[in-house]
């Protein structure tokens, strides 16, 4: 089967590589040039020459203090996600009292509910307790907002640890929480890192909350940096392009060491 | 496929009365008690749970931001129900959403069947599809703001094509960009859902298709298409809730205009709340997205009978 050539597939495939490389052909293109160059060739060219002043006009304008920034948000991001989620999806895994499947379903309803719902009450919460304006303060959030997809992603990883294992810690005498510790951890690895790259990807992409809930240059996070170069150097396109490009190498650097456990992160959400 | 459902319940073996374990080799196993699950839930309560609750009893309230929310009842709930830009970006995200999916949705499936077959250079492909999901959608949107520039970007090179280039100044070409730069975003997520299914589809049924002389296009709709099912409406019902609460996009492309042509729901709930200061307002707006997108998720779920998949899953 599928022998034939399929021609259709591969023009509708090839069209799409278009509509994905070029604009970032075009983002690397433009941020290698200067000003004068880009708006003489136009986007759609070669680059004539080369420059890596708009790297450096991006960091002059406190892009390293943002990917600082940025970085402990995504830092704590993950941490705090690995900190509380392989606890409730063992328990979710192997408890088969009726109160952990409630609170499963708790957290998968937990899926359908948009930042943009809760984002005034969070205004509200995060002010009241002196968070506002803090790092900390958008990364409790945003760690929150990470919890269902992990949860999800990580009860389906730790199903796959048989009967037998367990029956064999019993056997030996070993407690639940040393179960945790040397079974069920050390066999979800694949399961940990796939969440630790979507928590870092929530930590790292996040917008909406730093927008709301921080307004001081020295908490402002990447995404938003992107926001105000734009609005403030909107004429400079090359520049704005340099800072986009340079917001996503730390992503794509993760994204070489991670592949797998993302993407097949990302298959288990709709593909079983 | 486990998004929307609740979970599958233990075999029934497993547990026949309240948790008391029949078979006695399992009796002694240690399991895990609710404790475990405290921490993660009493962290989720606090920042996603109580902040849902308490938008709807801020909605009846007011608060500009200064001194302590007041009780004002039916007041914001009134003022919205005859207010034509409400309604207005109601109708927009509709839009959004109808257009959402009718452009993401044919390309996911067709990039997802051919990602999940034998091609050659697949992977490499697949993994340069994949780089727009990795993205922030500030940093897409800033990026796509800054290609299709009315004075520096492609539009002005392209005059031919674009006119006067300013495609963020007239609804129709605003509404485009939009979806486009969604569409840019959200496909890769979309072909892993189908890429994942397509892969788990027996391949004796295209075997048999094969014997019986179906060709490739009636493959692909008389088995494929059907076995996607479940994963077309986990897809669809993300990309309604999704395209309900559009943000970043908007305010970075378009900032909700020209005037409001582009401002949908979610974009009005932050501008009542947080440039306007009406955040009882903007809590009521913000009511409205979570009761309509968990309406429409609930009535899909029940149209297509999404609910019963258990059994139809039994079938293959």
């Amino acid at each position: 089967m599928r022998t034939r050539p399929n021609y259709i597939a591969g023009a509708a495939v090839t069209l799409w590589l278009l509509i994905v490389a070029l604009p970032l052909y075009v983002m690397v293109a433009a941020s290698v040039q200067s000003r004068t160059e880009f708006s003489a060739n136009g986007p759609v060219a070669l680059p004539t020459g080369f420059t890596l002043d708009n790297f450096l006009e991006v960091f002059r304008s406190g892009f390293g203090k943002y990917f600082l920034n940025t970085f402990v948000v995504t830092a704590g991001v993950v941490g705090i996600v690995l900190l509380v989620v392989p606890p409730l999806a063992y328990a979710i895994v192997r408890s088969q009292s009726r109160s952990t499947t409630l609170i499963f379903r708790f957290f998968l309803l937990g899926l359908a509910i948009p930042v943009q719902a809760v984002i005034v009450p969070m205004f509200y919460l995060i002010n009241s307790v002196g968070l506002y304006d803090t790092l900390l303060g958008i990364i409790l959030p945003t760690a929150a907002f990470a919890l269902p997809i992990c949860t999800l992603i990580l009860s389906g990883t730790m199903r796959d640890i048989t009967p037998d294992l367990y029956e064999a810690m019993s056997v030996d005498g070993a407690s639940t929480a040393r179960t945790f510790l040397r079974l069920v951890l050390p066999l979800s690895k694949g399961g940990l890192s796939t969440i630790a790259v979507f928590a870092a990807l929530q930590g790292w992409n996040g917008f909406l909350l730093p927008l709301i809930l921080t307004q001081s240059d020295s908490t402002k996070v990447v995404t938003l940096g992107l926001f105000n170069f734009q609005t403030q150097y909107g004429i400079n396109v090359p520049g704005i392009l340099a800072a986009v490009m340079l917001s996503m190498i730390p992503v794509l650097l993760v994204y070489l060491f991670a592949r797998r456990a993302l993407v097949q992160g990302l298959m288990g959400v709709g593909g079983k | 496929m486990t998004t929307l459902l609740p979970p599958r319940p233990p075999a029934a073996s497993d547990h026949p009365a309240k948790g008391h374990p029949v078979r006695p080799g399992r009796a002694r196993l240690n399991r895990p008690g609710v404790a475990w699950t405290l921490p993660a839930t009493v962290f989720f309560l606090l920042f996603a749970v109580i902040p849902l609750i308490a938008v709807v009893v801020l909605s009846f309230m007011t608060w500009t931001g200064l001194g302590d929310p007041k009780f004002v009842g039916m007041e914001n709930w009134q003022e919205l129900a005859g207010d034509p830009v409400m309604l207005k970006s109601l109708w927009l995200s509709l839009l959004f959403i109808v257009l959402g999916v009718a452009t993401q949705t044919p390309v996911s499936i067709l990039l997802g069947v051919w990602a999940a077959g034998p091609q050659r250079n697949r992977a490499v492909l697949s993994a340069i599809f994949f780089l727009p999901l990795l993205l922030s959608s500030a940093a897409i949107s800033v990026l796509w703001r800054a290609l299709l520039d009315p004075n520096f970007g492609v539009p002005a090179q392209f005059r031919w094509l674009f006119g006067d280039g300013n495609l963020f100044g007239h609804q129709p070409t605003a509404i485009g960009v939009i979806i486009f730069v969604g569409m840019w975003q959200f496909t890769p997520f979309h072909t892993l859902i189908y890429q994942g299914a397509a892969k788990s589809v027996p391949p004796v049924l295209y075997q048999a298709a094969e014997v019986d002389g179906a060709g490739r296009a009636r493959q692909f709709f008389s088995i494929t298409l059907p076995q996607l099912r479940n994963s077309i409406i986990t897809s669809v019902i993300l990309m309604v809730v999704g395209g309900l609460t559009t943000f970043e996009t908007v305010l970075i492309l378009t900032n909700g205009g020209p005037g409001t042509d582009t401002t949908i729901t979610a974009f009005y709930m932050f501008e009542e709340a947080f440039r306007r200061y009406n955040f009882g307002m903007g809590s009521a707006i913000a009511v409205v997205l979570v009761v309509v997108a968990t309406a429409i998720s609930l009535v899909m779920v029940k149209l297509s009978g999404y609910d019963k998949m258990r059994s139809t899953m039994e079938g293959v």
